[in-house]
């Protein structure tokens, strides 16, 4: 019961704490409030004249039905690419754990995706899809297969859900990996002698002892593919074609640095900051009150 | 010792360092280009070259990535105050910075206050005439130029037995046709399908893209590409993919590799590929004029151009701008423009470039490298054929390149598709007339 301040006011804590302070107020609370006063204005590309507009970019947003699709086509690629990566992330790291011999060559190989460049990622996947030179998209041909994913929609957002999915596998791997070891032998071992076989063993304890990493990783992945999967999605696609692969966040840098719309970008990213402080929210409140550590 | 060395250097670099504050009493002149590889050294040659030529100013050329990505820099140095004196953006950017008043600095009124002498009759009329004011005032510097052309895969004419290269939409047809029956997977394909099938396919007809000719009279401007010719045109070439007289190989130049790899046999794209097909193709390849669609003219008016021109932005010194006047003139002088336009494809800005490169006998030794001109120069530019100044056009073309890749893709009519695109880009237009008004 420790109710009264055992040390004297001191300026040494402040001191120690402004560096992440200023960081915080310069690298995202300035943009961010640049961002939603933008937001609120209509200008032209050289800010030679600037009219405030309170919400009219909101407005205008609401009324596209381009940005809706958006919104819908970034909530299925981002689940799915969520989805996709941490059940194979899952599925590899129960595989390792059992696994006796070379457990490190298969962990640093696994790994290994993580530390690719977004971009370098998604001109990998380019380079073996190119429906004219890829080596995939060959191969598909010779089964009869016609990969074509410049005008395909449905081709192309499957190449950028695998590309997305595959780089994001490795960091979600490393989390189950530590999570799967990090549960007592005793418990496992106690299991197998009950005679529970390895499915068993999986779904009934190691499953429920690794949620919380899930929740985390969940929410982790579905951020990933909200924000930094614009790397691909520029490299291989370009949002194309027909909008198929233009998620919310490539939408922004389209309307802001191609359009030239500075506004309605800046609306866009005022919303797109909004769905990620309710996503934190969410995840806070759910840590706190729902996951034994 | 150790220490008197390091004095001595010292004193040496101090001493070095005011001879050349001294050297740079140079004025320094940004020039932002999105001219990346082979043509990126070529820029820097022509800025060497003309810092060689005098000693009060010094053309300092940057490259800034794309020509999205050029222009969008331009445009955030501009708000931070730190623009460049030259920047370099592509014709369809026009209408943006035109709009940007007191942001651009017209190259008429340049050349006016800096007291130079200034020619504008000199200039390939097809050339200039996108840039022009309605009264004639020429607001930005041509650079680098180019036009669609056919190009054709010589070896596989001869193969399936096809004599001349197509001069109409039926003879580019029947060609394509003798391809496939000669083995060949792909007829033909296009690049920059907006630029080719569209823009140019409607100056090539003497048809409007738009209203107000095609925006050069007012910002009102609607777009009509939904004309019945070319609703016609892009059906018939959707339907032929079926056979493979057709093939779609992506937006801008990345249908290249079907014509360089041999599989299609004819590719419609900008002059300005000269280089990379002499690079890539193991093949001989000629360049001839965009075919004729019978059906909607007797005869091609002309070609428009695509490509760049060098802006000048306001900002800076006085004194700054008539460096830049100087070095516009050095670019429009016939050696460099000659030699420009030998080594890179893209059309000469000036007649006496064009008469001298033939001179130089280029155009012998090289058969078809005049197409591009020869297309531009056909006949004199009516409202249809002049060029094009759409506001927010760069996403306009992206606009076009959805609904083609609908149509392409089955999902949608011709029809359908040019509508749709009519119809979002007008309301692009209507939100550029609302910001600069």
């Amino acid at each position: 019961m420790l109710k009264r301040v055992h040390f004297g006011p001191s300026l040494l804590p402040f001191l120690l704490v402004a560096p992440q302070i200023i960081i915080t107020l310069v690298f995202f609370m300035w943009p961010a409030g640049q961002a939603l006063y933008q937001s609120f204005l209509i200008e032209d590309a050289f800010g030679l004249s600037t009219e405030f507009v309170w919400f009219d970019n909101f407005k205008d947003l609401w009324n596209d039905s381009y940005y809706l699709g958006a919104f819908k086509r970034t909530a299925f690629f981002s689940f799915t690419v969520a989805a996709l990566a941490m059940s194979t992330a899952l599925l590899l790291a129960a595989m390792v754990d059992r696994i006796i011999k070379g457990v490190f060559t298969y962990r640093t190989l696994l790994i290994w995706p993580y530390a690719v460049a977004p971009v370098v990622a998604g001109a990998l996947w380019v380079f073996m899809f190119d429906p004219t030179l890829g080596i995939f998209a060959y191969a598909l041909h010779t089964v009869g297969y016609d990969w074509n994913h410049k005008l395909n929609g449905n081709q192309a957002m499957t190449l950028v859900i695998l590309a997305a999915t595959w780089k994001q596998v490795a960091y979600n791997f490393l989390f189950f990996v530590a999570a799967i070891q990090s549960i007592p032998k005793s418990l496992i071992e106690a299991a197998a002698i009950d005679g529970a076989g390895p499915v068993k063993r999986f779904f009934s304890i190691i499953f429920p002892l690794i949620t919380p990493t899930m929740f985390f990783l969940l929410v982790v992945n579905i951020v990933y593919a909200f924000f930094d999967t614009f790397g691909i999605i520029h490299a291989i696609t370009q949002g194309g074609p027909y909008k198929a692969t233009e998620i919310l966040v490539y939408k922004v840098w389209y309307d802001g640095a191609v359009g030239l719309d500075l506004g309605g970008s800046a609306a866009q990213s005022v919303i797109l900051m909004a769905i990620v402080i309710v996503m934190t929210v969410v995840q806070f409140r759910y840590i706190e009150r729902k996951v034994e550590y | 010792m150790k220490l008197s060395t390091y004095a001595l250097s010292a004193v040496a670099a101090a001493a070095l360092t005011g001879l050349s504050t001294t050297a740079t009493a140079q004025t320094e002149i940004q020039w932002w280009h999105a001219m990346g590889g082979a043509n990126g050294e070529r820029v820097d040659k022509i800025a060497a070259d003309f810092n060689a030529t005098q000693s009060d100013y010094k053309v300092v050329p940057a490259y800034k990535g794309n020509y999205t990505e050029t222009m969008t820099a331009a445009v955030a140095a501009f708000r931070a105050n730190e623009q460049p004196h030259i920047v370099q953006v592509f014709e369809v950017g026009t209408a943006t910075m035109m709009a940007a008043k007191g942001a651009v600095y017209p190259i008429t009124e340049l050349m006016a206050d800096a007291n130079k002498d200034f020619d504008q009759s000199v200039y390939l009329p097809a050339v200039v005439s996108y840039y022009q004011t309605s009264d004639g005032d020429l607001l930005s510097m041509p650079f680098n130029s180019s036009t669609p052309v056919l190009w054709y895969n010589k070896d596989a004419f001869e193969k399936a037995g096809i004599g001349a290269p197509p001069k109409t939409w039926d003879e580019l047809n029947a060609a394509a046709q003798k391809l496939l029956d000669s083995g060949m997977t792909c007829g033909y394909s296009f690049g920059w399908q907006s630029w080719v099938m569209i823009e140019n396919y409607g100056a090539w007809h003497n048809l409007p893209m738009g209203t107000e000719e095609n925006g050069f009279a007012g910002l009102d401007t609607e777009f009509t590409f939904n004309n019945e010719a070319v609703v016609n045109r892009l059906q018939s070439i959707a339907d032929s993919q079926a056979s493979g007289l057709f093939k779609y190989g992506g937006r801008r130049g990345d249908s290249l590799s079907l014509f360089t790899s041999g599989e299609c046999g004819m590719w419609m794209n900008s002059s300005a590929y000269y280089g990379s097909i002499k690079d890539q193709a193991k093949f001989t390849f000629g360049q001839t004029m965009l075919p004729l669609d019978t059906d909607v003219a007797d005869a091609a008016q002309n070609s428009i151009i695509g490509g760049a021109t060098l802006w000048v932005l306001r900002g800076h010194d006085q004194g700054d701008y008539a460096g830049v006047a100087d070095f516009m003139n050095y670019l429009s002088t016939p050696e460099v423009q000659a030699w420009w336009h030998q080594e890179t494809g893209y059309v000469p800005i000036t007649t006496a470039a064009s008469t001298l490169s033939a001179e130089q006998g280029f155009y012998d030794a090289n058969p078809g490298t005049d197409t591009a001109i020869k297309e531009l120069s056909l006949n004199a530019p009516t409202p249809n054929s002049r060029g094009l100044r759409f506001g927010n056009f760069v996403q306009v073309r992206d606009i076009i390149n959805e609904e083609m890749e609908a149509l392409w893709a089955g999902k949608a009519t011709a029809q359908q598709a040019m509508d749709t695109a009519v119809e979002r880009g007008n309301a692009l237009l209507r939100k550029f007339e609302s910001a600069n008004n």
